[in-house]
């Protein structure tokens, strides 16, 4: 493979105009920034919905504080209105925050680095990529004020509920948008990671976050064409009447539904988990390998195992295009069908659990230091594997009829997700900031933002599972206020919601510690972690369009840390081990 | 395993199909709890023994073992046998094993809307009468039953109230009129979706009676609360509130039951006679 000639040096870029370095710039290391900053936004937006949710679960039919005016409603927080918060609570933590963090920021900033590239192959793209997510994005917060208001049919959107509902025209062009960023993105990241790796960096000598992005990024871009098909189609029906997911005689509050019918309300179950099935990989796998990265860096040994890992995301993401129809058991499924997706979806669980495994024995041996990226690394493996695990009994149809639909569901990917990716991207945000802005957060800030999270975040999620497995539905206004079947586990509600607004408070460290650090924190080198893989050999930060003064020539594996009868206890890959 | 998960909220069972249920649940819980175990003793020793401060030089090699290979094979061979020896034979015997209508057996068809249960006994003769989208009427007529129609003049039609035998085979057909709805039974392990343009079974028996059951929750926070029936997937603003409810009579209570919404229909057909005159 011929490694890409830097055909253009820093000295060209030094006078362009602001608009062009740091709005519409075509450098990723800018475009990785807009993305990280856009989408930390969006997850704390995200958040704020929810912490609005949990007061009308906690305190049901009691007026919201503080926010309560906006509502509506004498400050009480409408079904119709909890509905659209909740529709756009999953929208924008997926779609806008952590999947835009995970790949559009980190991807976006390291791939480049850790491959020894100068940029991303499309710059321009690159850019499109970004300016796609951000106009998705502001068409989804555009629809707090429209008169309607956001969708509120869930983030899944199931027809003919979503057909008919009032915001949901809305939520699905700003999908388009979203969609067709990640598309713009995913091309970019396999034609980078392909073409553009620096000479001797063969691919089992990838870092392990790269392969998780080379196979998150066939994820996106093979998984969403389904997925934008299917919302041009729900467009369709919303907007000139067809009928694609309309069975007939539909009758909606007493009224006959004028539309020509004929279609198929469970065609839209299928293209849409044939994309977030996967999604839910693209949520877990870069998240998989931001941690690989740190644990490696803090035990200050190569990841055990790293071929496995490497294989194993490689099935990880081939399986998840197989097992989309276990989230519908309970459609109506048939033996065939749901002894088919069944097995996949136990057969999945095996390379999660060999990655999951791998990392846990990489400490075995290890001088671990307990810096803040390494205790967000290190939570993210008993969190990501109680995620894991409380998958098992939903994987298995017979086990799913009583927990389907039920806060067992919600605790699931929640500690998937929340306590797993969005841990590791913590870790990835303390790990990778003093590459960015040649500066180090503080550790003690950082202390404080991890152990309350901790703690906070299974206040949460933990109790989910015990509502679950007393059979309480997801979605409901009241928390299960109605049913006696919840009356058992319905004191969880206001512990749950202390601790989610608890949460909220635990991350003011965070903030502080980053607007702090960027102007005040401890200066730093290029490679304060002593650290293997190449973004440590650039400049922290990078010099502008090019990275690195030259590109690094690659001698070894990402890991060759401790090797033995060697002084220093890390050995960059662009140093050769004999000399 | 099963008296832990009921400790922590999982309801007593009541039907037959159920015991299979809570058994896979239990099982797959066993596995989780192992291997969860097995990972936290590890993580725990490890990150103690190798902290920077004991252990100065990290082992480049680190755990030389492949016992991992190991463990990891019996979970795939503990996942297979979970598979066929549990899950798929429940499976199988839920949507295959439909009882026919001609055996002896309890049918009824349930017509789910925004955010009521419509419940369409067969009557006496055992004959559904013919149901009309013309016919619908959401104060009279939910379900749009033709009255005149063969078989539709003793049928039965309930909202929110489903009565049942217990001891019975019991099969629902399930459909909606409008959007996507989830009949779920919890303490029957019954969960079903209700989709419009579809009718899908449900088979359940139930082994005990409301009166039982109530006698079984004195002393819970159950206490004095009979059995229901939830909406498990969102179907708008009212999702929250759509409630049926349940009741499982003994035999006789189930042939009272009847006996009285026939003597409605009665009453109901005098009235039309008075409004026609």
């Amino acid at each position: 493979m011929e490694p890409c000639k830097v055909t253009h040096n820093s000295e060209t870029h030094h006078n362009e105009p602001f608009i062009r370095k740091y709005i519409f710039s075509v450098d990723h290391k800018i475009i990785g920034l807009q993305y990280g900053i856009t989408s930390l936004l969006f997850l704390f937006f995200g958040f704020c919905l929810i912490l609005i949710m949990r007061w009308q679960l906690a305190y049901p039919e009691e007026p919201v504080p503080i926010v309560g005016s906006l509502l509506g409603g004498g400050g009480i927080l409408l079904p119709e209105i909890y509905n659209s918060l909740g529709a756009m609570h999953g929208t924008i933590m997926i779609f806008l925050g952590v999947v835009p963090l995970a790949v559009g920021a980190f991807g976006n900033y390291f791939i480049p680095l850790q491959i020894g590239a100068p940029d991303m192959a499309f710059p321009k793209l690159n850019m499109a990529s970004y300016w796609s997510y951000f106009i998705g994005g502001v068409i989804m917060v555009g629809s707090f004020f429209t008169p309607d208001g956001p969708a509120r049919s869930g983030w899944t959107s199931y027809p003919p509920l979503a057909d008919i509902e009032v915001g949901q025209t809305i939520w699905l062009i700003g999908m388009v948008f979203l969609i067709t960023s990640s598309l713009l993105g995913s091309i970019n990241v396999i034609t980078t990671i392909i073409q553009l790796r620096a000479p001797g960096l063969t691919w089992m000598r990838l870092p392990f976050f790269i392969w998780s992005q080379f196979v998150t990024a066939f994820l996106l871009l093979l998984a969403f064409p389904p997925l934008e098909a299917a919302a041009v189609l729900q467009l369709m029906d919303r907007l000139v009447g067809t009928s694609f997911f309309l069975p007939s005689g539909l009758i909606i509050s007493g009224e006959q539904l004028a539309v020509s019918g004929g279609g198929s309300p469970l065609l839209w179950q299928h293209l849409f988990w044939f994309l977030a099935h996967p999604e839910v990989y693209v949520l877990i796998l870069p998240a998989m390998g931001i941690v690989g990265e740190v644990i490696a860096n803090n035990t200050r040994k190569p990841l055990w195992g790293y071929k496995s890992m490497v294989y194993g995301v490689v099935f990880l993401g081939f399986m998840s295009f197989i097992v989309w129809a276990h989230h519908m058991f309970i459609t109506g499924m048939g033996t065939a069908m749901s002894s088919f997706f069944q097995t996949t979806t136990m057969i999945i669980s095996i390379p999660s659990i060999i990655i999951l495994s791998a990392m846990f024995i990489s400490l075995w041996g290890g001088s671990i230091r307990f810096n803040t990226p390494m205790l967000f690394a290190l939570a993210f493996l008993p969190m990501f594997g109680i995620g894991g695990l409380t998958g098992l009994p939903l994987g298995l149809a017979a086990a799913d009829i009583h927990l389907h639909d039920t806060y067992y569901v919600i605790g699931h990917f929640h500690y998937v997700v929340a306590p797993g990716t969005i841990f590791a991207l913590f870790a990835g945000i303390y790990y990778w900031f003093p590459k960015m802005t040649g500066r180090k957060m503080s550790e003690l800030l950082g202390k404080l933002h991890f152990w309350p999270s901790l703690i906070f975040m299974n206040g949460i999620f933990m109790p989910m599972f015990i509502q679950g497995l007393a059979g309480v539905s997801r979605r409901l206004w009241d928390g299960g206020l109605e049913y006696a079947h919840a009356s058992g586990v319905l004191q969880w509600n206001e512990f749950m919601s202390v601790s989610a607004w608890l949460l909220g408070l635990a991350q003011i460290p965070f903030i502080i510690n980053v607007i702090y650090s960027i102007k005040n924190g401890e200066k730093v080198g290029r490679n304060p972690w002593e650290s293997t893989t190449l973004e440590w050999v650039a400049p922290s930060p990078p010099l502008p369009h090019v990275n690195f003064e030259k590109i690094p020539q690659v001698y070894h594996s990402p890991y060759e840390y401790s090797v033995p009868d060697r002084e220093k206890d890390f050995t960059p890959q662009n140093e050769p081990i004999k000399e | 395993m099963t008296k832990i998960l009921q400790k922590l909220g999982l309801p007593i069972n009541l039907s037959i199909d159920g015991i299979a249920i809570d058994n896979v649940i239990s099982l797959v819980h066993w596995l989780m709890l192992v291997l969860f175990i097995g990972w936290g003793a590890f993580f725990i020793i490890s990150i103690f023994k190798f902290r920077q401060s004991k252990n100065q030089k990290a082992d480049y090699e680190g755990v030389k073992s492949h016992l991992s290979s190991v463990l990891e094979v019996a979970v795939v061979v503990i996942e297979l046998i979970i598979l066929v020896g549990f899950a798929f034979p429940i499976w199988a015997n839920r949507v295959n094993n439909v009882p026919d209508a001609s055996e002896n057996i309890v049918h009824a068809r349930i017509i789910a809307q925004q955010f009521v249960w419509n419940f369409h006994y067969p009557g006496e003769d055992g004959v559904f009468g013919q149901t009309s989208l013309d016919l619908v009427d959401e104060i009279d007529n939910p379900i749009g039953l033709n009255r005149s129609s063969e078989g539709g003049a003793d049928d039965i039609v309930t909202i929110n109230q489903l009565h049942i035998p217990v001891n019975t085979k019991i099969r629902l057909d399930l459909s909606s009129k409008d959007v996507i709805h989830s009949f779920s039974l919890p303490e029957l392990r019954v969960k079903q979706d209700a989709i419009p343009g579809m009718v899908i079974p449900v088979h359940f028996e139930a082994t005990m009676t409301t009166e039982e059951f109530l006698v079984e929750m004195e002393g819970t926070s159950r206490e004095g609360k009979g059995l229901e029936i939830a909406c498990a997937q969102l179907c708008g603003l009212g999702h929250y509130r759509m409630r049926g409810y349940l009741t499982i009579h003994d035999q006789e209570g189930y042939e009272a039951w009847l006996e009285k919404e026939k003597s409605y229909l009665d009453e109901e057909s005098d009235d039309d006679w008075d409004d026609d005159w």
